[in-house]
């Protein structure tokens, strides 16, 4: 098959570039000249296009096992693949949560076939408690190298920093949910103006702030590799940033939606923009750009939350936190993080202010926060993340920077819908995705 | 009141409030006759739908729309919907289909008014009966019609239009973070000239304050000699106890209206509280009885206030027989 047209983006820099693939991985790059694809062999248009090695995402909530009506490994590997991703990380807060060899098992087992690579994280504790360690050395011995009990954080200090210590040796990683589940309470929004004015219980900053200290602390003491969830505070970014200068091993992670939206979308008690952490202000927003561009934070990861209508069609209090992203995220941030950027259509004067000091980010320094940084995070370099060079494994994603689409929710292939970017004019769409080497994704259609 | 529903008191401004007192006169007077009722709003159909429990309220709606000769419907859910499967908009779509005017919203969390006004296909109205620590308009406007209506009889107050409270002097004291109640007076109260300071220890004012029209104190005694009007605010047991306050002995020796402290008030002012008072708690049992309290005439006012605000949601015709 050749990739023809395009321009090759990876680690190594941007050039104009022909790929030819066989079999699973990629035979040659035609730098500056146009390859010929041999007889039989299917070519795929990518001009205009960047051809980048496929993305990677730390951070998606596939459902499966136990809540298949909001999402399943199948239908989330398919929104991933239609956005670009050849590797996703599947977080472990299912029913029953991924703690045990049996859970890992059968989530490896289903996501033999999918659209995407599908890497089972495993939780930090039994049941995600935060009462006993989860057996950890099993998981990883199953391949496992991310622990996490995402939703929320292991609240307990003492047993986190056994878990650090005890991950320590298992060359994976411990990933936290940064939230002080007493000083959320029973918040729903971030705590400030807007949470005020709406009338609803606050989840503040100083939540985030704090965890992310102590896990800091934590990190440095036990030498642990510590990453850090959805960051969504100023403050958290200028923690991270001086324990990086201190030397403490910690990446830190920001969605799509904190690098997007502010608190200010909340103000029509819209429940497609709750989510935990909260949006919070357009000063926090424009520290956690800030850090992406200067590698404070490494990744950006979707946070993947589906849920079925139910759950989000109801009080703002009741309705589930989270919001889809797979088939967005890319997009969103080529929209409103490239330079020059570009915005979305804005709900308040506030998010407009923010964002006049965002020069840009170029485009390298987003695809390395969401292919070949968190390709290295999950230990998953060999086979993703790039580079785009002969022998290395074909997975690629071909993506028209310029094509502009507009978000339709019932048009996305994840089973649920619940995006906050509905309506919204993105530029820059996934054209073709190749999986080792075969197309999953063709001319925006996805081929599984 | 220009739009179809009643979300929070910025729906109506002051002159939307005047109007809403203005047809409360009226309809207090119907209130006083024989029959007490006029066909107003006969042959429109008014569910209230109380996800959390009241009372009070939610009797003096249903008051308000059997005076007003409205078909009642009541439903009452204090567990959640999703619990049985059905979302809540499912809840609401399901009743609207069965043709409905209004929809009186009372839930534990804000917000829920503005969702279901969205949820909505129809013509129907949406009327706030109370949402979470958001707003809480009718109590509100029962309020301000109150404060007119008392200061005319007493001191023979002419209000002015549009602004009847212009230079009154209002304290509302009390837990400021948790009320809906708070928030929809103060507004209401400001809209129409009063001056409010919000009277709390920090641990019971909202978080952020910027742009709201008031002032903040924690000096109660030092603001009552001030005052020309007193608003209390009830504390919710889950305050009393816990985090927000050491104890409410300790909430009543510093926020508490007793009657040692009621000395300090002018002889003009007067004390306002929603209901139901915890006597001996934000607000003594002498002064809650005393010349000075409104608390009687609040309760009062409230079938009148929300006479009008149904009828000016939903009549067409003329008042006949008003």
């Amino acid at each position: 098959m050749l990739v023809a047209g395009g321009t090759v983006v990876d680690q190594g820099g941007s050039r104009r570039a022909d790929v030819l693939v066989k079999g699973e991985v990629v035979a040659e790059v035609g730098e500056g000249r146009a390859l010929r694809a041999p007889a039989g062999a299917d070519v795929l248009d990518a001009s205009g296009c960047v051809v980048a090695p496929g993305l990677v995402d730390l951070h998606a909530h596939l459902r499966e096992p136990g809540a298949e009506e909001a999402e399943s490994i199948e239908t989330g590997a398919r929104a991933a693949a239609l956005g670009g991703y050849t590797a996703v990380v599947a977080m472990p807060n299912t029913s029953p949560p991924a703690d045990s060899a049996a859970v890992v098992r059968q989530v490896l087992q289903l996501a033999k076939g999918a659209s995407c690579d599908v890497r089972p994280a495993g939780t930090i504790t039994l049941g995600r408690e935060g009462r006993v360690l989860s057996p950890m050395a099993e998981l990883a011995a199953l391949g496992v190298t991310l622990f996490t009990d995402d939703g929320t954080g292991v609240q307990d200090p003492g047993l986190m920093r056994r878990a650090m210590e005890y991950a320590s040796v298992l060359g994976g990683v411990i990933a936290d949910h940064c939230e002080d589940a007493y000083l959320v309470g029973a918040g729903v929004v971030n705590e400030g103006a807007v949470s005020s004015a709406l009338g609803l219980p606050g989840r503040p900053a100083v939540a985030e702030e704090v965890m992310v200290l102590r896990d800091l602390a934590l990190a440095r003491l036990t030498g642990a590799r510590l990453h850090l969830l959805h960051l969504s505070a100023a403050a958290s970014v200028a923690a991270v940033r001086a324990a990086t200068a201190s030397g403490v091993q910690v990446t830190a992670e920001a969605t799509p939606h904190h690098l997007a939206l502010t608190q200010e979308w909340l103000a029509g008690y819209s429940t497609a923009f709750k989510v935990n952490p909260p949006l919070r202000t357009s000063a926090d927003m424009m520290a956690l750009r800030q850090g992406l561009s200067d590698g404070t934070i490494d990744v950006i990861a979707t946070d993947h939350a589906p849920h079925p209508p139910e759950a989000k069609e109801t009080s703002m209090c009741e309705a589930a936190p989270g919001m889809v992203g797979l088939e967005t995220a890319l997009a969103v941030s080529m929209t409103v993080l490239l330079d020059p950027p570009g915005s979305l259509s804005s709900p308040g004067r506030d998010n407009e202010a923010g964002q006049e000091h965002w020069t840009g980010l170029p485009l390298e320094r987003l695809l390395a926060a969401m292919s070949w940084l968190p390709a290295k995070i999950a230990g998953l370099s060999a086979l993703h993340g790039g580079p785009v060079a002969p022998g290395a494994p074909a997975n690629l994603c071909v993506v028209d920077p310029a094509r502009k689409w507009v978000v339709r929710p019932e048009k996305l292939a994840s089973r649920s819908h619940n995006t906050p970017f509905a309506g919204q004019e993105l530029t820059g769409k996934v054209r073709h995705t190749l999986l080792a080497g075969e197309p999953v994704v063709v001319a925006e259609e996805a081929q599984r | 009141m220009s739009g179809r529903h009643l979300l929070g008191v910025g729906d109506l401004g002051a002159e939307g409030i005047g109007e809403v007192l203005r047809l409360a006169e009226t309809f207090e007077e119907v209130g006083r006759r024989p029959i007490p009722r006029v066909p107003a709003l006969r042959g429109k159909t008014v569910v209230s739908t109380f996800f959390e429990e009241s009372t009070r309220t939610r009797l003096s709606f249903e008051l308000a729309a059997k005076r007003l000769s409205a078909d009642l419907s009541t439903f009452s859910s204090a567990s959640s919907s999703l619990k049985k499967g059905e979302s809540l908009r499912d809840t609401v779509l399901t009743i609207e289909a069965m043709g409905v005017d209004a929809f009186v919203v009372r839930h534990a969390c804000a917000g829920v008014p503005a969702q279901v006004a969205g949820w909505l296909s129809g013509e129907a109205s949406v009327v706030n009966a109370g949402d979470g620590a958001h707003e809480h308009p009718t109590q509100a406007l029962l309020d301000c019609y109150t404060l007119v209506r008392e200061r005319r009889a007493r001191f023979g107050a002419e209000p002015q239009r549009p602004l009847a409270l212009a230079g009154l002097h209002v304290a509302i004291v009390g837990d400021i973070r948790h009320s809906r109640v708070a928030r929809s007076c103060l507004l209401a109260f400001s809209a129409l000239g009063a001056s409010v300071t919000l009277v709390a220890p920090p641990t019971l004012l909202p978080p952020a304050l910027e742009g709201w029209p008031v002032e903040v104190s924690h000096d109660l005694d030092a603001l009552l000699p001030k005052c020309d009007v007193v608003y209390l605010l009830r504390l919710q047991n889950e305050r009393m106890e816990g985090q927000f306050l050491p104890s409410p002995r300790e909430y009543t020796a510093t926020y508490g209206l007793t009657a040692e402290r009621a000395r300090l008030l002018g002889p003009s002012a007067l004390v306002m509280h929603p209901g139901p008072v915890r006597r001996g708690v934000e607000l003594a049992a002498e002064v809650a009885d005393g010349p000075a309290s409104l608390v009687t005439s609040q309760v009062a006012s409230g079938v009148a206030v929300r006479m009008a605000v149904l009828y000016l949601l939903l009549g067409s015709g003329a008042l006949v027989g008003a």
